[in-house]
């Protein structure tokens, strides 16, 4: 035993992670088949638009501003050493809207919204919510996880933008209040150099980042174990997971989009 | 027609269901008894196919349920969660009109409503309780809006699982009186689970008794008592005695 056991330890770990990745790509793309295919809830649709993206706007808004006001004394600081502090408004912008915009927008959706969405759904399941649909036919992956990814994967580019602005403010407010910057200037520099694309690429990373958070969310709550536990158990497995998967998205993202 | 041959169902290494034999006539009503965690609420799941048995076969009419069209075959069924399973995002009217609001043959808005009142009012419970969320109810109304529901599309079918645990006796009277008039006027098959002698006498026109994961015992109710088998004898008496075992 000795011996192989590591490698056969290994083997198990990776069978076991391509099950999973297979698992949740049928998942996935379950999903997506179903937002093509009627019937449409539309209430739920409304419903849960509301719940990603309107009550998601104070944390990612927060989130934004204070990253946008570090983001520019970093650059500052940074800038400093080679005498190029003038380049603070356009790195500022384009850091926020092609990285820490999509990608912490995506992460502070992913707490909120992926752990939301596990609880309630696993909860469902658990008190045989589900079962009970069911029996009533009406399909879950209808009624329950197609409304909210489809919510999620139109509110989250949307909160992407939302925090592009407010993060690029704050660095703004920094400049000018913090840094000597002028105002006018400030905000010439920021416009002059930031492209369209820079923007677009973020909203479609946003896009994909809340297709992901709301898949990961419904796919742990549809599999939640049994009880308290299995609740808690599928809240945290969706959180970590669409931590992860958005970060590993995002950087396979970046060298689609922008590795010439 | 309900015709069960042969179900096994296992979780794991327990072996709940090891080949369940029964069938349940067209407009009848039966009741399943046997001991807590025998597999009876699994039993109604693998009818309905929220649970897929391992083995066996469900014939619904001479009709073979698992390669059945599933929408077609679910409308005629109507299910009692013995935990009620309410949405509890919805109020209770429409947890009972869920059915009637959505699919082909749905109604308007406010002729569903009225539906889910009357329905209410058949379980004991009154019109206010329409507008109220489910977390707001005791169990035991929990359980009568979960039957309201069950009952609310007047399906040919109804599954009823444990109706009237939760309820004080007179309210039961009253469940055990509905059931037994939705079989007898509306002509519904009904299978009930319960733990309730006194339930079973008022539902039943058979008792089947599942133990060890077999029908142990099944016929029509005027049998029961008399019948010399000695696990619905230590069952129906409730006696700690007997063959089954008390620690399970
Ligand atoms: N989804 C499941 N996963 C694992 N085991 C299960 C599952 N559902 C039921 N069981 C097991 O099957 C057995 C029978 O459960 P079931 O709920 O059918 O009992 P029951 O006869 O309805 O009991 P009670 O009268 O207490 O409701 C139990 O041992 C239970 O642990
Ligand atoms: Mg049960």
């Amino acid at each position: 035993m000795s011996l192989t056991s590591p490698f056969a330890a290994t083997g198990r770990v990776v069978l076991s992670a391509l099950a999973t990745l297979g698992r949740v790509t049928i998942f996935a793309l379950q999903a997506a088949s179903h937002i093509l295919r009627p019937p449409f809830y539309t209430r739920e649709f409304l419903n849960a638009l509301m719940q990603i993206g309107w009550f998601s706007l104070p944390v990612v808004g927060l989130t934004a501003l204070f990253t946008g006001g570090a983001l520019a004394l970093q650059i500052y600081a940074g800038g400093a050493r080679f005498n190029a502090e003038s380049v603070v408004p356009s790195i500022v912008a384009i850091g926020m809207v092609r990285e820490l915009g999509p990608v912490l927008g995506g992460l502070m959706v992913a707490a909120r919204v992926a752990s939301s969405i596990a609880a309630e759904i696993g909860t469902m399941k658990v008190t045989e919510q589900i079962d009970a649909l069911v029996t009533l036919s009406t399909d879950p992956m209808k009624y329950l996880v197609a409304p909210r990814v489809l919510a999620a994967t139109l509110a989250v580019p949307v909160l992407v933008a939302v925090g592009d602005s407010i993060g690029i403010w704050g660095g703004y407010l920094v400049g000018v209040t913090r840094l000597d910057f002028n105002a006018a200037t400030y905000l010439k520099n920021t416009v002059d150099f930031l492209e369209f694309w820079d923007v677009a690429s973020g909203l479609v990373k946003g896009a994909v980042f809340g297709f992901t958070v709301a898949v990961m969310g419904c796919y742990h709550g549809m599999r939640s174990g049994r009880g308290a536990q299995g609740v808690g158990r599928a809240t945290k497995l969706a959180v970590v997971s669409a931590s992860v998967m958005i970060l590993a998205a995002n950087y396979v993202l970046t060298e689609v989009f922008f590795s010439a | 027609m309900i015709d069960l041959q042969g179900i096994e169902k296992a979780f794991g290494s327990n072996r709940v269901l090891r080949g369940v034999d029964l069938s349940i006539g067209t407009g009848t009503s039966m009741v399943i008894i046997g001991g807590s965690g025998t597999g009876k609420s699994v039993l109604l799941k693998c009818i309905l196919g929220l649970v897929t048995p391992d083995a066996g076969s469900i014939r619904l009419d001479g009709r073979d349920v698992a390669n059945a069209p599933r929408d077609e075959f679910l409308a005629r069924f109507g299910m009692l969660f013995q935990g009620a399973a309410l949405f509890d995002s919805l109020p209770v009217w429409h947890n009972v009109a869920f059915r009637l609001l959505r699919g082909a043959n749905r109604c308007p808005k406010a002729e569903a409503r009225e539906i889910a009142v009357e329905k209410l009012r058949r379980v004991g419970l009154k019109p206010e309780v329409a507008d109220l969320y489910p977390a707001e109810l005791s169990g035991g109304m929990q359980k009568r809006v979960g039957l309201a529901r069950a009952i609310a599309a007047e399906p040919e079918i109804i599954f009823f699982d444990e109706p009237t645990t939760g309820l004080d006796p007179i309210m039961a009277g009253v469940i055990n009186e509905l059931i037994r008039e939705i079989v007898s006027e509306m002509g519904a098959t009904a299978m009930t689970i319960t733990h309730d002698m006194s339930s079973v006498r008022a539902i039943a026109d058979h008792v089947a008794m599942l133990h060890d994961g077999v029908i142990q015992w099944t016929g029509p109710i005027a049998e029961m008592d008399a019948t010399p088998d000695p696990y619905v004898q230590q069952f129906i008496n409730g006696r700690a005695e007997g063959p089954i075992a008390s620690v399970r």
